[in-house]
């Protein structure tokens, strides 16, 4: 079993993460990420969003029919982010202002109906939850390493209004990099979203091909020499 | 799903009816709880929010009411109502604050603009747009001090063909890259001036204290 929740835990952050593996949820991922601050209050807000759909629908996945399903999960997955969208314009109204545009995307983000689909209604309620944990803790972060790239490049600053995400003891976060940048408007606007995504997709791909020629190495020395898959 | 022989009930479609109505009133339900939960709170926080942007554009010492209060409502050119924010000091109206609106280049601005009861500006501020980031919106008062400029400015003054930017042979700065922006934020705070003028006698009458017997008078009568 614990070897199960290890598999889970990987697939999340790494093997299978939404965002480097799926290449899902690009639509919030690449609206919020203009700095880092904004990537990790999104990224928290859509792990809530994920364990809780996680765990209703393995709660309901035994009276829930194959032929009504879709209907149901998008039901459940809509009603959670809209509870989640007023509780934060009641109190965290001020990370609300900066997001609020961009909680209700969190709806359209199709790994939440995607992690419902292929893993909740297959699977326990712990598990689940587990799952929708794992998920969001990789989505996140990704969401902050793509905020944090652009937020650097963008506008010399890293977690600007960190405060108004985590409260007041975060402040100490709040860094400006480079004094005086006039900024790079490119890299704020989307498409520089879309650059700095590619760079960490790449990245991504770099890190797998040295971990499996390593990998390859150890286990069959002598073909180490042709063990370069692409 | 689940298990693997499926039952036959489940099959019928009364069953799948029962499914889908019983989630949606369940869904419904805790929306209705949800926002019973956060309406006060969430009201709570936009009148902060109203107030810190009034307060921003009206001078504190300006006035000894609450901006809030009784505010006047008016019908702007277009037809839409518009609230007036009044201050008032011993039955006087000392400034007033209001909504105005431009096309940007990305799509609306709306700013608050403040007065004094003579029509002298007293603070402009953006209250939200979609301007390019870097270049549009130095009008926000935290990237630039552009939108200071226009403080203690009014109809007269600058005479009404100054009040353009200077690409257009007026007297106000434009940024590098971005023209559309000053130039609709300009031409709001015109049209708010104007506004201003063509409703000084409405605007410069003191609320009445006593909202029991509504006595407001205006172009158009209180609307709730």
């Amino acid at each position: 079993m614990s070897s199960d929740y290890g598999r889970i835990a990987k697939d999340g952050i790494w093997n299978n993460n939404i965002v480097f593996a799926q290449a899902l949820g690009l639509c919030p991922l690449l609206a919020v990420t203009g700095t880092a601050s904004n990537g990790l209050g999104m990224g928290l807000a859509s792990t809530v969003v994920m364990i809780a759909s996680g765990l209703l629908i393995s709660l309901f996945r035994g009276i829930i029919t194959p032929q009504v399903r879709i209907p149901v999960f998008v039901l459940i997955i809509a009603v959670l982010v809209t509870l989640v969208d007023m509780f934060m314009n009641a109190w965290m109204h001020d990370l609300h202002k900066v997001l609020g545009l961009f909680i209700p995307l969190i709806v359209t983000n199709c790994a939440i109906l995607g992690r419902a689909e292929s893993f909740a209604s297959r699977n326990n309620i712990l598990p689940s939850l587990f799952d929708g944990l794992m998920m969001g803790v990789g989505f996140t972060m990704v969401l902050v390493m793509l905020g944090a790239a652009r937020e650097v490049l963008g506008s010399g600053t890293l977690f600007a209004n960190a405060a108004l995400l985590l409260g007041q003891w975060a402040s100490f976060m709040e860094l400006t990099l480079i004094p005086d940048y006039k900024g790079f408007p490119l890299i704020i606007l989307p498409p520089g979203g879309f650059v700095v995504l590619g760079f960490l997709l790449a990245g991504k791909r770099l890190v797998d091909r040295v971990m499996s020629n390593r990998q390859k190495r150890v286990t069959t020395p002598q073909d180490s020499a042709t063990a370069t898959p692409t | 799903m689940g298990t693997p022989v499926e039952p036959q009930y489940r099959k019928r479609i009364g069953y799948q009816a029962m499914l889908l109505g019983g989630f949606s009133t369940l869904a419904t339900a805790l929306l209705v709880a949800g926002n019973i939960a956060t309406k006060d709170v969430i009201a709570e926080r936009q009148r902060e929010d109203m107030l810190a942007s009034l307060s921003a554009v009206v001078p504190a010492g300006n006035y000894d009411n609450n901006l809030l209060e009784n505010p006047l409502t008016l019908e702007r050119p277009d037809g839409k109502p518009l609230s007036v924010y009044r201050g008032t000091r011993g039955n006087q109206v000392t400034s007033m604050a209001y909504e105005i609106s431009g096309q940007g280049y990305a799509g609306e601005i709306r700013l608050i603009m403040g007065l004094d009861a003579q029509g002298k500006v007293l603070g402009v501020r953006v209250l939200s747009h979609t301007e390019t980031p870097g270049l549009g919106d130095k009008i926000e008062v935290e990237k630039d001090n552009w939108i200071l400029a226009f403080n203690g400015l009014s109809l007269g003054n600058p005479p009404r063909e100054k009040w353009r930017v200077k690409k257009d042979g007026g007297q106000f700065d434009a940024f590098s890259g971005a023209t559309i922006t000053p130039r609709a934020v300009l031409k709001a705070i015109e049209d708010g001036l104007v506004f201003h003028q063509e409703n000084n006698a409405a605007l410069r009458q003191p609320p009445v204290i006593n909202t029991d017997t509504v006595t407001r008078s205006g172009v158009n009568s209180y609307e709730q």
